[in-house]
């Protein structure tokens, strides 16, 4: 799979977050994904991108253009934070019950093609998202 | 992938330099009417097609290249992709188009017979290169003309899905989406999408998704439906789903699908009675005949 | 640090937001609302959100914290405006918003709060 582009966004503190939702919003719309498709993709990020800073402490986002031979955008999510204890019930947990972390991962992965979670407990947590066109 | 030798190369070369204007006339000569087609493509456009097409072949043969997937013979290769990919959107079947470049064998057998026909070796093998790069040049053309054909098809599907979600307007607020056929996936999705939009662009609190003339419903659509009431719900409109026959009535009941939270009627005049009186509209007869 | 203006509009508050909001602007924007419907007595808060291209899960429990809470001041709130492709998301992210009333534009908006104030 072609990497065409590129960038990393730091992830420290809250006008970080907005500037993820805005970058992957103009990267998504240059790469001609339909504004649902956008939409899906920037919400997601906007999750991921805020997990990683309220609950990793702190982290980056890289994202990557990929094209071929098919159009893609693929965001890797990373801290090293406190990890994830139960990686299975974070993804089936909702965001109406009181219990569980609340991170949405499993909405999240609803909006996306591809999802894979990397976490240990004490180390960190590193997800990755890709959306096809 | 045909490989000449630079001999036989350097023949083709020769016929086509020494022969090119004669071999040129029988060329469009043998072309037959129906491969013509003077109704798409004008006498003197084809005279100079087949022309330019010569003159770039004896350059690559000349080359002495032998491998006809070289940049040698990209120009050949070009030009045959030009011509075949205007072929096929002028309408010419993949036939005609090939035709172009196989009729070239006869007036080139003609000549080579002239040339060689006393020595069967010579004859022979000149005769066998000659028809193998004719070959290749030939179903080079049908490829192309392949993958022009199958771009257009792509293209033409694409118009058609957004030609065949329409959203109508019954009254002042309510809309009505009445869905046709078999409904797949990414066509259920395309309109969904078009009645929320119209459902913004209209103002309307109602619109009626019918599906009377929907022969299936299987799971996947039912989830699209039930998600395209709840988005609408979300944005302020209120949704109905109505044509709802007996059969598809069970199969919902069947796959599990709580419909508890959606408003159906088995008609869309049902449909839009109910609709009508949550917009508070009342109709009233004339009483007066005259 | 900017804010979100709230606007009375007779007996409802009429807060539009066109910003992309990161956390703290969006609890502010909390705790100055509760804040004006207390001083005001406003019985109704819309919320316009037609400039908002996406809604996430913590935009999300704003709102339906502005809805709880301005319930217990006595105020109803309704949200109007939301984008399909902002409504189509959610539905896919599983956020229902229970017990946040919708309409489709600040009039519709304003006709709800003012057809369920004559039903009190």
């Amino acid at each position: 799979m072609a990497i065409v582009f590129t960038e990393t966004i730091p992830l420290a503190s809250e006008p970080d977050v907005v500037t993820v939702r805005r970058r992957v919003r103009e990267v998504s719309a240059k790469l001609g994904f339909t504004l649902v498709d956008q939409t899906k993709v920037v919400t997601a990020a906007s999750e991921l991108a805020r997990n990683t800073l309220n609950y990793g402490g702190g982290g980056s986002m890289v994202l990557e253009t990929l094209n071929g031979p098919r159009i893609g955008l693929k965001l890797t999510f990373e801290d090293n934070g406190p990890g994830i204890p139960n990686i299975e019930l974070a993804l089936r947990d909702g965001f109406t019950t009181g219990s569980g972390l609340g991170l949405g991962l499993g909405g999240a992965k609803r909006l996306v093609n591809e999802f894979q979670v990397d976490s240990r407990v004490g180390e960190g947590t590193k997800v990755t998202i890709t959306r096809w066109k | 992938m045909t490989v000449i030798s630079k001999n036989q190369a350097a023949n083709l070369a020769d016929l086509l330099r020494g022969h090119q204007d004669a071999i040129l006339e029988q060329w469009t000569r043998a072309m037959s009417g129906s491969t013509r087609r003077s109704d798409l493509i004008k006498e003197s456009e084809l005279r100079a097609q087949c022309a330019r097409f010569l003159k770039v072949v004896a350059t690559a043969a000349e080359s002495g290249v032998s491998d006809l997937q070289s940049p040698a013979w990209g120009d050949v290769r070009e030009m045959l992709g030009e011509i075949s990919r205007s072929r096929a959107q002028q309408g010419f079947t993949p036939s005609e188009t090939a035709m172009f470049v196989f009729s070239l064998k006869r007036p080139l057998f003609e000549r080579l017979r002239q040339e060689h026909g006393r020595d069967p070796e010579a004859w022979a093998s000149t005769l066998w290169a000659t028809t193998e790069v004719v070959d290749e040049l030939g179903l080079y053309t049908a490829e192309v003309f392949i993958k022009a054909k199958e771009s257009e098809i792509r293209r033409q599907q694409e118009e058609m899905l957004e030609l065949s979600t329409p959203v109508v307007k019954l009254w002042e607020g309510i809309l009505a989406l009445p869905l046709i056929g078999t409904l797949d996936s990414a066509r259920t999705q395309v309109v969904m999408e078009s009645l929320l939009q119209s459902i913004v662009q209209t103002n309307s609190k109602i619109a009626i998704i019918d599906i009377t003339g929907v022969p299936t419903v299987d799971t996947v659509v039912a989830q699209h439906l039930l998600k395209t009431v709840t988005a609408a719900r979300l944005m302020g409109a209120d949704c109905i789903i109505s044509g709802v026959r007996p059969q598809i009535a069970q199969t919902i009941v069947h796959l599990g699908i709580n419909l508890l939270d959606v408003t159906t009627k088995a008609t869309l005049s049902d449909a839009f009675s109910l609709a009508l009186k949550k917009s508070n509209v009342t109709f009233a007869r004339n009483s007066e005949q005259k | 640090m900017e804010k979100i203006p709230i606007l009375r509009m007779g007996d409802f508050l009429l807060v539009t937001i066109q910003v992309d909001m990161h956390d703290r602007l969006a609890m502010a924007l909390q705790d100055d609302l509760t804040q004006r419907i207390s001083e005001t007595s406003a019985h109704g808060v819309l919320i316009d959100i037609s400039s908002l291209e996406m809604v996430d899960s913590f935009i999300g429990r704003m709102l339906a914290n502005i809805a709880g809470m301005s319930r217990v001041l006595d105020a109803e709130t309704v949200v109007v405006g939301m984008q399909p492709a902002v409504a189509i998301t959610l539905v896919e992210l599983g956020l229902s918003l229970p017990g946040i009333r919708t309409a489709l534009n600040v009039d519709a908006g304003m006709e709800l709060l003012r057809s369920s104030n004559n039903g009190n």
